[in-house]
Parts: structure tokens; C-alpha cells; sequence
């Protein structure tokens, strides 16, 4: 039972530290955007992504018990026990790689979320009925984007396409299965990456021959975030997300 | 001969206004995106009602932008966009011929029937 609620919270970290990091890349831009209008659609992503990151910790946090809270959970770790991928920590370089490394994670996010709406776990499933609505507009938002960006002007364009080459090779990373992922597939609860990634390739493909894009052919980038091993960008964002609560323990407001 | 220079003034300054305003309709921000006026209905058996303007490059991109500006509080059920360049706006300066002659026409109010106690919100 306590393996079982041990595989569980791994998961539930490895679902929600996707969402938390993007949420935080994304939360760096709010008052930076672009335009009035696409700041605020990109913040509204952000806190949609933070909204579904409290289901998942709070019931991590009810799971593993003790002192143990969403925000204990959210800002008191060490980077080794942050299990997003690379992707998502991704610096915001310009739009284009913002644009970019949102629709990589989105058309990963949407699939992902209509397998765990069958979960066996009820939690799981009831977190990914509210979030699916969410995700569907964000890919719908940022498939937009790519085609706006990549069908654009040639810099748009070229921006586009730079962004992506960078990007790309990080979405592999999505589809390897760790072990807490096997275990949580295997009982019912968590999601076969391997059919998620046939619709993934698919909406690539699909949004890149509308946006004119090419998908790089660069060989896939060997990153283990889901194990806890991230890049030197993760020290800066947690530099940032951590600061009150390492500068004031246990400060409320 | 001071009131005079005053009354002749006045009607310069409604023609900037005038000015002002057919600008604003046509008006790109700094990258070249067109206006949109936006209109939300903000349950279902009530109209369509404007809520702002907001900058977009196509209708979809508008459409976008309205949800995530105009109904991220619940605001709405139904969005609609238009260019704002497709609105003909009545001109401030023939406001005195186009809604003067109204004001004296009381008797074009419902208001002389007797009506039966039971009906409300009349």
C-alpha cells in the first residue's frame, strides 16, 4: 500500500511539475508581452497551468502527510526532486520560442489529459475532466500562433523555425516511460505514452505543414528530468520561485 | 462681442473631436494590427452588447483576444468581433439635426395607455 501511495505521489509530481515550471516561465512574462492582448492571454495560461498544478499537490500533499502542503510541495523542494521535463524550463528567448515551446507541450498536454480523464484514479480523473477544457483552448491558442508566426513574414518565419529546431529535440523526453510511469500505466491510473506520442507526431505534423514549418531531423536531445535531472536553467527559476519562502520561512500573506 | 468669439469657437472644436474619433476607428498600434470592437452577450435571451476594442491581425486572432480579454471573469456566453473600420458612425458635428428634433416629441412614448394594475415591469 505505501509503494502504491509512493508510486502515486511520484506521478502526481511528474504531472504536475510540467505545469508548475511552464506556469513560472509563463508568469515571467505577465506586464512583458508582446501586446495588452497577449500578455494577458499568456497569463491566463499561466494561472489555468497553477490552478491544475494545486490539484495535483494538494492531493500529494493529503497522500504523503504529515506537514506536508501544496506549497511545501511547490517551493520547498531541492532541483533533484523537481521532475518536469526540459522542455518546459525552457528560457523565454523571444516569442517564437515562447510560442514554440507552448504548442510542443500543449499538443503532449491535450492527449495526455484525455487518457487520464479514465484513470482509475478518481482524483486524477476528476483534475484532468476540469483541466482538459483548459488545455484544448491553449493548443488551440498556441497551433494559431505557430501557423501566424511560421506562415508570417520571412523573420517571423525564420524566428519560428530557429525556436522550433531548438525546441524539438527536447518533446522525446515526453515519451520515455520512467518506472513510476510503467507501474501507474500498468494499474489503470496513468497514461500509454506510447499512443499519446502517435497523436503527437500527428498534430506536429498537421500544424507544421499549415504553419510552413519543417520538423528539424536533429536526433532527440537525452534529458532525465522525470528522474530529477534538469539543466542549470532550473537553478535560476527556482532561485526566483523560492526566494520568500527561503528568505521568510512560513511566511503567509 | 467675447460670447460671440466663444459661440464661433465651438464648433471647431467639435470637428477636432470629429477628427479625433474617425481617426481612432481606423487606427493600427505599432505593429500594423487593426481595431476590433467586441461585443459579448453575457447570458443566453440577452443582446449582444459592446465591451471594447482590443488590436488583432485576423478575426480569429480577434476572437482570441476577446475571450482572454472580455470574458476571463465569466463575463459571457456568446462573443462577437467586427473590424472596427466596418462601423459607419453617425457625425458628432450633425448631432443638433440628427437628435435635436426628438426632445420635444413626448407623445412618442408609450406612456398615455391605462394600463391594468397586474402588469409589471412596464
Amino acid at each position: 500500500m505505501e509503494n502504491k501511495n509512493k508510486s502515486l505521489i511520484d506521478y502526481l509530481l511528474i504531472l504536475g511539475d510540467n505545469s508548475l515550471i511552464l506556469g513560472h516561465r509563463l508568469s515571467e512574462l505577465c506586464g512583458h508581452g508582446p501586446s495588452l492582448e497577449t500578455d494577458i492571454a499568456l497569463t491566463n495560461i499561466s494561472l489555468d497551468l497553477f490552478g491544475q498544478v494545486r490539484s495535483y499537490f494538494q492531493y500529494a500533499a493529503e497522500l504523503t502527510g504529515g506537514e506536508a502542503t501544496e506549497d511545501t510541495i511547490a517551493m520547498k523542494r531541492v532541483d533533484r526532486e523537481y521532475r518536469h521535463t526540459w522542455l518546459v524550463e525552457q528560457a523565454n528567448k523571444d516569442f517564437a520560442y515562447v510560442i514554440g515551446r507552448q504548442f510542443l507541450f500543449d499538443a503532449f498536454h491535450l492527449p495526455l489529459l484525455e487518457q487520464l480523464v479514465n484513470s482509475k484514479d478518481e482524483m486524477i480523473a476528476a483534475v484532468a475532466a476540469k483541466s482538459i477544457k483548459e488545455s484544448r483552448y491553449h493548443l488551440r491558442f498556441s497551433s494559431s500562433w505557430m501557423e501566424r508566426l511560421g506562415d508570417g513574414t520571412q523573420e517571423s518565419h525564420q524566428r519560428m523555425q530557429t525556436a522550433i529546431n531548438d525546441l524539438y529535440p527536447f518533446t522525446y523526453e515526453f515519451f520515455e516511460e520512467t518506472a513510476t510511469e510503467k507501474i501507474m500505466h500498468e494499474a489503470g491510473i496513468g497514461a500509454n505514452l506510447k499512443t499519446i506520442e502517435t497523436t503527437y507526431r500527428q498534430t506536429i505534423k498537421d500544424v507544421f505543414a499549415k504553419a510552413n514549418l519543417e520538423i528539424p531531423s536533429a536526433p532527440p536531445r537525452k534529458t532525465d528530468g522525470k528522474k530529477g535531472i534538469h539543466s542549470e536553467q532550473l537553478g535560476f527559476i527556482l532561485a526566483e520561485l523560492q526566494y520568500m519562502q527561503r528568505a521568510y520561512p512560513n511566511m503567509t500573506w | 462681442m467675447q460670447k460671440n468669439e466663444r459661440k464661433k469657437k465651438e464648433p471647431q472644436k467639435q470637428a477636432n473631436l470629429f477628427t479625433n474619433y474617425t481617426i481612432i476607428t481606423n487606427q493600427y498600434n505599432m505593429k500594423g494590427n487593426p481595431i476590433w470592437e467586441v461585443f459579448i452577450r453575457s447570458k443566453n435571451g440577452l443582446e449582444h452588447r459592446h465591451v471594447g476594442s482590443l488590436h488583432a491581425e485576423d478575426a480569429k486572432m480577434a476572437m482570441e483576444n476577446a475571450r482572454d480579454v472580455y470574458t476571463r471573469r465569466q463575463e459571457g456566453v456568446s462573443i462577437w468581433v467586427v473590424e472596427s473600420k466596418h462601423i459607419t458612425a453617425s457625425n458628432p458635428s450633425e448631432n443638433g439635426e440628427m437628435f435635436d428634433p426628438a426632445k420635444d416629441k413626448a407623445y412618442r412614448h408609450p406612456t398615455f395607455y391605462d394600463l391594468p394594475d397586474e402588469l409589471e415591469h412596464i
